[in-house]
């Protein structure tokens, strides 16, 4: 086997590999992996979030190296990472403005698996695992976002954990308990911290699970279809990790534009003020990526009930594979779904603008017709299409459809870069 | 006794000036916006309008104001050179120790240490300002909606109060003011200050400059933050380039 396989000349690899092939590994899961020709470039999102998730874990430990997680203390130490360690402005606006790069890619890869019905058999736990990854990523930015201790950082962190108390009986006491106090205060940021700091390497950890659970069966494709041979298919390298490497390059100018030219465009204010228990910020909003949760619990009148659906929203992502009962992935091949999918968008859209303005006259309205569509989305919508649409037929296969000869040559179908 | 009543004070002023303010806020006329040398992406401070800016901080806004995360030795980015921001710093008593006695003594300011406030502490402050906080100015430009035009705005924008317009006793009207009750008075007025480049000190001139300063105070890395990142986006271009072109060859055989 060893001996066959291009490029494993060298007698330290073999000897290595014989007895942990991790080398073996590598060349299956990326060299020879099979990947559907047809992919989009919608499909270099999930390599670019791999690739956030790193830049975050290794500015961050650098910025963790000068940060100093003490309420009188923090906010100043945030300050000296900006004026007077070197590059330290430089590390700050990447992992500020990263997190809200994070966010927008892994919610463009997460509606790309609800336009081309990536979650549905057999990758439904692909697509658990990816909601638990959304969850824990709320979790770790939320609790990153309390770190500066600036007026909007302590005033979250009041709100948001003040959503506990509305479980009955207990509400409160559980609120004390995450504060480590009777009010936010020291103990809480320095769990915080600790927190921050721990969760995303259960990230990473549950990222793995992740690929591993993609790797089993392949990538979806926007044809929705199985790969049906190697005429369907391209090796992952060259052919895509080319494709991905393109891809970020782009990425990195979108992000490199935030970092440099506009690296508080996307934040508030009020998070340059220092923390002041005293004085509640006249208006208190979450970032850009947590407002449409934030629309949908000041929806509701009801406290309890506002939570419920707050959380809700993200936990009914877990059923999705089960609530979608249309044997059929791509909506490219649903008439009616293919636009039932952007009223979804607008939705999520409108919720967000809700998010960010004050509660009153038409964003109320708005805000609450949106939650009520959310829901309806998934709950109404999602089953009852599966019965009611009658899909387009498929095509036969990937290659028959995309290749203009119709695959006829098997020889085409690509072959591993010859070695250099 | 007095102080607490000056606390409390201090304490409602906070609770009800924000509630106030929001009721107002719709009377708020857009903010002038003014040309800044920092603007765009090869903006850069005016060094001359910053040091006329420095000016007007020391001799206007410092009687009030502390800059809390400005050094001596930042001021070098301005163009002083060592001996002037030597001799800066020197004008400055602080307080240092314990000596080897145990005491704390006093000593002329040296490079590198930050620049004193005006007051020991936020009480202190509020005592001697009719229980009003003078804010930390060193973040002022990033820590307001509109930045260095709300700044010049809330400089330049005092009024007489509108007939009708219920002024609070020692409050002033301010245009661009949350709520338009302002505690601080006018801090600006023509020749305040004699700027040493014969540039003339009217009321404007005074907000433009001092503004300037204090952008540069809040955000000190801009320049450096700009000429990187016109370095990183000239590579990524260039980067992208060579990918594509990659990607066409790449794949030219398996369309």
């Amino acid at each position: 086997m060893a001996d066959t396989r291009p490029g494993a000349a060298s007698r330290v690899i073999r000897w290595i590999d014989h007895r942990l092939p991790f080398v073996a590994m590598l060349q299956h899961e990326l060299y020879e992996y099979p990947t559907p020709r047809n992919l989009s470039y919608w499909w270099n999102f999930g390599s670019l979030a791999g690739i956030m998730l790193v830049v975050m874990i290794v500015t961050g430990i650098f910025l963790a190296m000068q940060y100093t997680p003490h309420a009188e203390y923090a906010f100043d130490s945030v300050e000296r990472i900006m004026r007077d360690v070197d590059y330290g402005w430089m590390l700050r606006y990447a992992h500020m403005n990263g997190a809200s790069m994070f966010f927008a890619i892994v919610y463009i890869h997460l509606f790309r698996g609800l336009y081309y019905g990536s979650y549905k058999q057999p990758r439904e736990l692909l697509w658990i695992l990816g909601v638990i990854i959304l969850i824990l990523m709320i979790m770790t930015a939320f609790m990153g976002y309390v770190l500066p201790w600036g007026q909007m950082s302590y005033w979250a962190a009041t709100v948001i954990t003040n959503l506990f108390s509305a479980i009955p009986v207990i509400g409160q006491t559980i609120v004390t308990f995450l504060w480590g106090g009777f009010t936010v205060g020291n103990p809480t940021l320095n769990r915080f911290y600790a927190l921050h700091y721990l969760l995303p390497f259960i990230i990473v950890a549950v990222v793995l699970l992740h690929l591993i659970a993609l790797h089993r069966f392949g990538s979806n494709n926007p044809l929705g279809i199985d790969m049906k041979g190697p005429q369907d298919t391209l090796p992952f390298h060259p052919y895509f990790t080319i494709k991905d490497l393109f891809g970020l390059v782009v990425f990195l100018m979108v992000y490199s534009f935030f970092v440099f030219y506009a690296p508080n465009f996307l934040g508030s204010t009020e998070n340059y003020i220092p923390a002041n228990p005293m004085q509640t910020p006249n208006h208190i909003v979450p970032e850009w990526y947590l407002l449409p949760y934030y629309a949908i619990l000041r929806s509701v009148p009801n406290k309890l009930l506002g939570v419920i659906l707050a959380f809700g929203s993200i936990f009914l992502l877990f059923l999705v594979p089960w609530l979608d009962t249309s044997p059929v992935r791509s909506a490219r091949f649903r008439p009616i779904y293919k636009w039932v999918f952007w009223l979804l968008v607008i939705d999520v859209i409108a919720l967000g603008w809700v998010g960010f303005n004050p509660p009153e006259g038409l964003v109320v309205t708005v805000g609450q017709v949106a939650t009520l569509y959310y829901f309806v989305h998934f709950l109404i919508l999602f089953p009852l299409l599966g019965k009611l649409e009658r899909p387009r037929p498929l095509p036969l296969s990937i290659s028959s459809a995309v290749l203009q000869d119709g695959g006829a040559q098997l020889g085409r179908a690509g072959a591993p870069m010859a070695n250099p | 006794m007095l102080k607490r009543l000056v606390v409390a004070a201090a304490l409602s002023a906070m609770i009800f000036v924000p509630a106030l303010s929001s009721r107002a806020a719709d009377e708020t006329p857009p903010l002038p916006h003014q040309q800044w040398s920092f603007d765009g992406v090869f903006g850069t401070y005016d060094r001359a309008s910053a040091q006329r800016g420095f000016q007007v901080y020391k001799e206007v806004c410092s009687a009030c104001h502390p800059v809390k995360h400005l050094y001596f030795r930042d001021l070098a980015d301005l163009g002083y050179n060592e001996d002037e921001v030597k001799a800066i710093a020197s004008t400055y008593e602080v307080t240092d120790g314990p000596n080897d006695q145990g005491q704390m003594y006093q000593r002329p300011a040296r490079p590198s240490d930050p620049i004193p406030g005006p007051f020991p502490n936020d009480l202190a402050a509020r005592a001697a300002n009719n229980g009003a906080l003078p804010p930390d100015l060193s973040m002022i430009v990033k820590a307001r909606e509109g930045g260095p035009d709300y700044v010049y705005g809330l400089l330049t924008g005092y009024k007489d109060a509108p007939a009708g317009f219920n002024l609070l006793p020692g409050m002033y009207y301010d245009e661009y003011f949350a709520g338009h009750q302002i505690a601080m008075p006018p801090p600006l007025s023509d020749n305040a200050v004699t700027f040493a480049d014969g540039t003339s000190a009217t009321v404007p001139q005074m907000a433009h400059d001092v503004v300037t300063f204090l952008a540069w105070a809040a955000e000190p890395n801009l320049e450096p933050r700009h000429r990187t990142g016109f370095k990183v986006l000239l590579f990524l271009v260039i980067a992208a380039g060579v990918f594509y072109a990659t990607k066409r060859k790449i794949w030219a055989t398996v369309h």
